[in-house]
């Protein structure tokens, strides 16, 4: 028997521990907004938080987090009325196309901006490199992070056409 | 195109609840004949719904097409809204349920005929040798071709708006006792500003249910559009943030078990011997099932494959465990030893002896213009095989009970999946209900239904509902590839660098067919194809043939512009004064990326220009070479696709569609060892990702040409303009994909 604490409710599973905590998630609690992309940590559609920490959940067995506190993309709202300051930005910037390796974009983006409030071309650059989106929405990913993080938006071209104005 | 009669017509009538309904009756005699058979007495009509309009004046749209992430009901429902003068705030969609009454070939065929509505001039080019093609193919409820706003919304959802709204003026004319044209309709209201009267739509639902429609609706200019070109959120979108969307591995029946399934790794091979005694003593698997080879026909062409066999258990994870245990003998084959080696080297055969090459075109003597040329110069190249690798693995939910099926599935094909289905369990087609959900990508691969297939024999044989998840190897091993393709050029050039003569031989031909013809002036030439087949199983993948076939020309026509001694661009733009349209993009796309500034050392930029599925799209990358590692920095899109009903849309499709392009440039190449894939995920089959975006730009020309597609037209031009670009920074030509391959040695 394990126990573990999803969304903020308790939840004792009987379940083979050695499950990935993606399964579980998704068969035993029915929160299907945490997707199955791979199984094997390649692409970063399973991602979750454990203890606040961006997890992928396909290649976690449920032993290792027993008894630790799980939020998934059902709990990345702060409130049922409230959107996640990143989940407004997506659908301001209209992030999404399939909007299938959206959850796991939104809970990696989530845990770089907790430990990181304004991060560079770079840091996103690191951050989010694990998660793949298959409809190529990367421009749009990094501009509603920004957006989200209220960083000044940096435009390359913009900035090599100012550098072209400057040269004459 | 006027042989056809047009026995389709604009009818309404009320549905329950006292919505007003309007859509294309389907009379006797249709030659939709699958359509028109149930139709057997005069009077007797099938609806194809477009709109419905309710008691609360909220329009629906409903909408004959999959969501695979193009927004495409939002885009359609604003082509219904604007004619309609809807409150955009009071308009919803809907998708069509997969029945044959909102099979697209219907409108094709039975509204792109003679008489019919009173199109703009701009609409009717748009019945282009395409659409007639697809339209000859297609019964089947299809999204692909990138044909939804091409045909669906310029000939269903606008006439169907224009049509109601003069209806509800006439109503409205009737019941104030004043003339229609008095009438203004507009934000889901009509007004008569002399007498002072505003009513909205939804009064007039009865009136206008008694009305036959209009033959010929008047349709808007495009300077008219209000809704048409605007910027609107697309509808799908909220749900894809918060985790609610219900894509089809969403889905949740109850006492549903999960399987996966495995196929012989070598195309064609089959299961000769298994041991399942360990598996089945496993916990949680509840059986063990060897489902047989199947050959699937459909309008669109037939594909078959071979037996598989599933595990079924109480949890995906568990079904996996025991796949993965299972001791299988596969059967050989013939096609053991076949390697993409190999291919290539039949390919190369096959080129060289011509045997049985058909033309494509053939135009003025390419002989006398070879004889006499200053220059002649040949290239041969090759792309490999592709995965579709869509996010969502492919998965179907199946209950199979008293000779009923209901499957859940996201597929570019309802009613081609309904028919597969009810044809593998040997059912009437009617007793089979398909839910279709949100797909997490298509690219092409979900119009085969070879996975929905595997569901519903599972499902049937345990007698529960079951949810079938391939693993991501299987659906890398498993699929209908893009083919591999090598094409052979030759090319004359005159003392002036003018070109003379294009020769041109590739293997196998596929849609669409005008994928190899180039748009430049050339005083002779010779395309054509010779059959060459191999055992790897093919099918659509974003853009189909012009994929590989825009690399090919492109990348060879930049070859005879460096022959030349021009500019690239220079040489392509001097070679189309017979093409304005793209011409125009090629300008423009120059002009936004700065074309003739030049570059630090190390660095390159390249251009393309295709023109697919009805819209040109033209390309400039710009590279950096890096340690012999190409960066792609900017990548500056124009794309003319005759008016954008929405830029956004229209602007991510183009990212989208060059990004997927992108990937398969740089890092795409399925291996074939053995007869079988040597790829199996994520970690072999790699993939572009964030820290290897280039900044895109895309610039929209609304030309007022036939309305192009967006989903498929962004892909081809980007392969060619990356390396043009390379060769542009390294003097390096790339004539084979993926340039991963290639060691990059920057020009100093």
């Amino acid at each position: 028997m394990s126990q573990i604490t999803v969304n903020g409710t308790q939840q004792i599973l009987q379940v083979d521990p050695s499950t990935p905590l993606l399964w579980v998630l998704r068969e035993q609690l029915n929160l299907t907004g945490t997707k199955f992309g791979c199984g094997q940590s390649y692409c970063g559609a399973c991602t979750v938080h454990v203890n606040g920490v961006a997890t992928l959940s396909c290649i976690t067995p449920l032993s290792a987090v027993d008894g630790q506190s799980i939020s998934t993309i059902e709990g990345l709202a702060p409130s049922p009325d409230q959107l996640h300051p990143l989940q407004q930005a997506w659908i301001d910037e209209q992030v999404p196309q399939c909007g299938y390796c959206q959850s796991g974009q939104l809970m990696r983006a989530a845990d770089l901006l907790a430990n990181n409030p304004s991060p560079s071309d770079a840091d996103i650059d690191g951050a989010m490199a694990g998660n793949i989106c298959r409809c190529g929405m990367y421009g749009r990913i990094r501009k509603a992070i920004k957006a989200a993080a209220g960083v000044q938006q940096f435009d390359p071209s913009l900035a090599n056409q100012a550098k072209g104005l400057a040269n004459g | 195109m006027g042989k056809w009669s047009r026995r389709g017509f604009i009818s309404a009538g009320v549905i329950a609840g006292g919505g007003l309904i309007v859509g294309i009756a389907i009379r006797p005699g249709n030659r939709a004949a699958k359509l028109s058979d149930p139709v057997t007495a005069d009077g007797e009509t099938l609806l194809h719904i477009w709109l419905k309009l309710d008691r609360n004046n909220i329009v629906t749209a409903i909408v004959p097409h999959s969501e695979m992430g193009q927004g495409i009901g939002t885009a359609l429902a604003q082509m219904l809204a604007d004619e309609l003068e809807a409150d955009w705030n009071l308009v919803k969609f809907e998708e069509a349920p997969a029945t044959s009454e909102f099979a697209n070939y219907t409108l094709l065929k039975g509204m792109i005929s003679d008489g019919g509505a009173d199109l703009p001039d701009f609409v009717l080019p748009s019945v282009d040798g395409i659409l007639i093609r697809t339209a000859q193919a297609i019964d089947l409820q299809i999204t692909g071709g990138s044909s939804s706003i091409r045909a669906t919304g310029a000939y269903g959802m606008r006439i169907a708006g224009a049509a109601v709204k003069e209806m509800l003026k006439t109503a409205a004319a009737e019941a104030w006792q004043v003339p229609a044209n008095e009438i203004i309709a507009r934000d889901s209201q009509l007004f008569h500003q002399a007498s002072g009267r505003i009513e909205p739509f939804a009064t007039f639902i009865d009136a206008a249910a008694e009305m036959t429609p209009p033959a010929s609706p008047r349709l808007k200019k495009s300077d008219e559009f209000k809704i048409m070109g605007r910027h609107v959120e697309r509808h799908d979108i909220p749900s894809k943030v918060d985790g609610t969307a219900t894509f089809a591995l969403d889905v949740r029946v109850d006492n549903m078990l999960y399987a996966t399934v495995m196929r012989a790794p070598t195309f064609g091979g089959g299961i000769k011997a298994i041991d399942d005694s360990q598996t089945r003593a496993m916990k949680g698997v509840v059986d063990i099932i060897q489902l047989p080879p199947a050959q699937v026909s459909t309008m669109i062409g037939s594909y078959s494959y071979a037996d598989s066999i599933a595990v079924v258990a109480e949890g995906y994870w568990q079904a996996k465990q025991g796949i993965d245990s299972l001791n299988i003998e596969w059967r050989e084959t013939e096609n053991d030893a076949v390697s993409s080696e190999s291919i290539f080297q039949q390919f190369d055969r096959d080129i060289g002896a011509k045997v049985d090459r058909e033309h494509d075109v053939s135009e003025g003597n390419l002989d006398d213009a070879m004889a006499s040329a200053a220059q002649i110069i040949e290239a041969d190249y090759r792309v490999p095989y592709l995965a579709h690798m869509c996010m969502e693995p492919l998965n179907a939910t199946a209950a199979v009970k008293d000779g009923q099926c209901e499957i859940w599935v996201g597929c570019q094909n309802p009613l081609g999946f309904r028919q597969a289905v009810a044809n593998a369990l040997g059912f009437d087609i009617e007793n089979v209900t398909l839910h279709n959900c949100f797909m997490g990508g298509g690219f092409g691969r979900k119009s085969r239904a070879d996975f929905a297939i595997q569901a519903a024999l599972i499902a049937a044989k345990v007698a529960r509902p079951v949810q079938l998840i391939w693993s991501r190897e299987e659906e890398v091993r498993q699929d209908f590839y893009r083919p591999a393709v090598q094409s052979r050029f030759r090319a004359a050039l005159d003392a002036n660098g003018n070109l003379t003569a294009w020769e041109n031989t590739y293997v196998d031909k596929h849609e669409p067919v005008e994928a190899p013809l180039i748009p430049y002036a050339v005083t002779a030439r010779d395309i054509g194809h010779v059959s060459s087949p191999t055992h790897i199983p093919f099918g659509a993948w974003r853009s189909v043939a012009h994929s590989q076939h825009c690399f090919f020309t492109e990348s060879f026509i930049d070859e005879v512009a460096a022959a030349a001694g021009q500019d690239p661009y220079e040489y392509r733009a001097a070679r189309l004064e017979h093409r304005p349209r793209q011409l125009a993009v090629l300008q423009k796309v120059a002009k936004a990326a700065d074309w003739g500034r030049p570059l630090a050392s190390g660095r390159g930029r390249g251009i393309s220009l295709q023109e697919s599925f009805g819209s040109i799209v033209a390309q400039v990358v710009e590279v950096s070479i890096i340690d012999g590692q190409v960066k792609v920095d900017r990548v500056v899109a124009a794309v003319d696709a005759g008016f954008a009903v929405s830029p956004d849309g229209l602007t991510a499709q183009i990212e989208s569609g060059i990004v997927y392009g992108l990937t398969a440039a740089l890092y795409g190449e399925i291996t074939i060892e053995n007869g079988a894939v040597k790829e199996g995920s994520f970690d072999s089959y790699q993939m572009l990702r964030m820290p290897a975006m280039p900044k895109i730009e895309t610039h929209i020309i609304n030309s007022g040409n036939a309305m192009g597609g967006a989903g498929e037209p962004g892909t081809p031009p980007i392969a060619p303009a990356l390396t043009n670009a390379i060769y542009n920074a390294t003097g390096q030509r790339i004539r084979q994909l993926p340039v991963k391959n290639i060691d990059l040695q920057a020009l100093t």
